[in-house]
């Protein structure tokens, strides 16, 4: 959403609208009457980019026990703590062997710049991590830099064939993701050039909305068997991962566990999209934090909590959200708006370009429009050439590295030699509804909100 | 079991080598591994397929593979280059996401049939279910019989041929592919309209149906495509969905 319109206060000093005694509602707030201008002029509903921007319970509202008498540290600089994950080797002959649990999640060439995707793959290989394909197919420049590449399998299946999914590493069927659990792809007009129209078979410049459910399977007995196809045609060597956008993860984690998946992924409403109707990213999902224990009760009572991998997205931006979505069961996460903004998405030095767009560095979220000027969510040829994929590359690779030792600082002080040892007993809850979601106690107290004595 | 009747080798094989699989007393899996690694120009014949799923999958050699029964779910699921033949019927999404060669049902086809197909030829000699080339891509499906409702939904490229009626809403949403239909139309979907043949239609429609074997008469089928007004998202279209 672009600032479009901003009311009187908005240009007052803070001061100055204390001193004249104004209010501001907080049902009407400015961004909510922008909401309801823009909508006025226009007609249609805003899509926009990006994922949830409203405040929701996170891993801010829970902090680490660190080690003290009852448990003992390691030597925060000395004394190894571990990162490395294997992901799909419940049934696949070749699972993939990542050096730090922080992956690259899944993002379209179309919707990103073809250097986006480059400097994506070259990031997540420098540091043994894996990157993922998107809404659009594989291409050769991704495959080329990605040492391990995720190939999604989408009810589109635009630019899906059998050669592209042999060469992947591993293939991802996605159910939904989370900023718009039960809604298609979108990718205006604008950002379908020649390139992208041809890898989706599309006209050029047509507005694609995908389709929302897979063209020849509904519901998990058709889904093993729609895995099953996917096993034999790569001989059951590549893992196969079942991506759901957080909404019933409880059940969505069981059923896609009996369907036959290596490996689960959950998206919480705070992860990003390129295109979606606003009013869908922030009114439907679940967060992050509430959809993790949901997902690890499915696994164990399934007996398979770590032997089927959890990778968690949605909101993971710092060391310390990869060590307590893994502390609250997770295998590994993905990162996608980070990712992005490693690569210099809302940077400050286009203040300029994005002011003339009528937004501003740090609230950029226009995606869909393709005008992005750091070159990273756009298909023009002049804006996509200000991403050096090489310099955006080792930008992401120090980003990633600096998630996982954040990871294993924490890690060490809660005295675990890896970061899978991370355990619920790590946490506690700064608030009553992190309690209740995360199933960690209130802090200072054993009171967990909702569980059963 | 896998019954290679002459040696099955990885160099150029002679046409006559020849095997049989028979699904009785040997997996699926073992099938579909056999075929991956067979040879130009062999031909497979697959005994009591018992409706299994998944069956010769993946196929990516100019291999002639017979089935003799019906088979269940993605029946020469993202095929390429070689042929195969079903003597019998075939579940949901027979051919599916199909890049080349030609899948030939002698039978019906369930639900989503040559489902977001690339290329290559699906031929169903008998009716097909609902979402017939459903989100096509560049397929040609000839039917023999009817097909069901949803087909040709946000069909992108490629030719449906159909010599029975089609159900309701025809090509909804659909995009640059072209449909024939000799028989009646319930109903089309949003964005598919009637359109007019010309002599470059009924030229590509007579080699579609020669293509599958049959002989009726071009003339007698009507063209459906996209409108496309539909292509830009607008305020205006809110109530055509």
């Amino acid at each position: 959403m672009t600032i479009t319109s901003l009311g009187a206060p908005s240009t007052l000093p803070a001061r100055q609208v204390e001193e004249l005694g104004l209010r501001e509602s907080a049902t009407f707030d400015r961004a909510t009457i922008a909401d309801i201008q823009r909508a006025a002029a226009t007609g249609v509903y805003d899509i926009r980019g990006w994922g949830a921007k409203r405040k929701v319970p996170h891993f801010d509202d829970l902090l680490f026990l660190g080690a003290s008498m009852s448990r003992y540290p390691l030597e925060g600089y000395r004394e190894k703590c571990d990162t490395d994950v294997v992901l799909g080797d419940r049934y696949a002959s070749r699972p993939l062997h990542l050096q730090t649990p922080v992956t690259i999640a899944g993002m379209s060439f179309g919707a990103l710049s073809a250097n986006a995707k480059e400097a994506l793959g070259r990031g997540a290989s420098e540091v043994g991590t894996s990157t993922t394909t998107g809404d659009g197919g594989m291409t050769p420049e991704e495959r080329g830099q990605s040492k391990h590449l995720v190939y999604q399998y989408l009810p589109s299946r635009y630019g899906m064939n059998p050669d592209d999914l042999r060469k992947a590493d591993a293939i991802e069927v996605v159910l939904g993701q989370g900023a718009k659990p039960g809604g298609g792809g979108m990718l205006l007009g604008q950002k379908i050039t020649e390139r992208v129209a041809r890898m989706r078979t599309l006209p050029v410049g047509i507005d694609q909305r995908s389709a929302s459910r897979h063209p020849d399977w509904t519901g998990p007995d058709d889904l093993e068997i729609k895995i099953g196809e996917l096993r034999e045609i790569t001989d059951w060597k590549t893992p196969i991962y079942v991506k759901i956008g957080a909404s019933r993860p409880y059940y969505d984690t069981a059923l896609a566990v009996k369907a036959g998946a290596d490996v689960v992924v959950v998206d919480g409403m705070q992860g990003g999209t390129a295109a979606t109707q606003q009013v869908f990213i922030e009114n439907v999902g679940i967060p992050t934090l509430a959809a993790i224990p949901q997902a690890v009760q499915a696994l164990q009572e399934l007996g398979l909590h770590r032997k089927v991998q959890l990778i968690v997205s949605g909101g993971i931006r710092t060391g310390a959200d990869v060590a307590k979505a893994m502390a609250l069961g997770a295998d590994a996460v993905a990162i996608g708006t980070a990712a992005l903004i490693a690569l210099g998405d809302n940077d400050p030095r286009y203040a300029a370009e994005y002011a003339a767009m009528g937004s501003a560095a740090g609230f950029y979220d226009d995606f869909q429009d393709g005008r992005d000027p750091a070159g990273i969510t756009t298909q023009d040829p002049e804006l996509s050439s200000r991403l050096d994929p090489i310099a955006g590359g080792r930008r992401l690779a120090n980003y990633l590295r600096v998630l996982t030792m954040e990871a294993q600082t924490i890690a060490r002080a809660c005295g675990k030699s890896h970061l899978r040892n991370l355990e619920p007993e790590d946490l506690v809850a700064l608030t009553i509804e992190a309690s209740a979601m995360a199933r960690v106690p209130l802090a200072g107290t054993s009171w967990i909100p909702g569980a059963k004595q | 079991m896998v019954t290679l009747i002459q040696s099955q080798t990885q160099d150029y094989p002679t046409a006559a080598d020849e095997a049989t699989v028979d699904l009785a007393d040997s997996p699926v899996r073992n099938l579909n591994q056999a075929l991956h690694g067979a040879a130009h120009g062999q031909f497979w014949t697959v005994e009591n397929p018992g409706g299994k799923h998944n069956l010769a999958v993946g196929i990516d050699a100019e291999v002639s593979v017979t089935i003799n029964g019906h088979a269940g779910y993605y029946a020469a699921g993202m095929h390429q280059k070689g042929e195969v033949t079903i003597y019998g019927n075939a579940g949901v999404g027979l051919a599916e996401n199909i890049m080349s060669g030609k899948v030939h049902v002698k039978g019906d086809a369930s639900q989503s049939a040559a489902a977001t197909g690339h290329g290559g030829l699906v031929v169903i000699d008998g009716n097909a279910g609902a979402r017939c080339g459903i989100s096509m891509k560049g397929v040609d499906i000839v039917v023999g019989g009817n097909i069901g409702h949803m087909s040709a939904f946000m069909a992108q490229a490629g030719r449906l041929v159909v010599c029975g009626d089609a159900g309701d809403a025809l090509g909804d949403s659909i995009y640059e592919a072209r449909i024939y239909v000799k028989g009646t139309v319930a109903s089309l979907g949003a964005d598919c309209i009637e359109k007019p043949m010309s002599i470059e239609h009924l030229d590509e429609l007579a080699e579609l149906l020669a293509a599958a074997g049959r002989t009726d008469n071009p003339a007698d089928f009507k063209r459906y495509g996209s409108a496309r007004n539909l292509y830009h998202f607008s305020v205006h279209n809110s109530t055509s969905y």
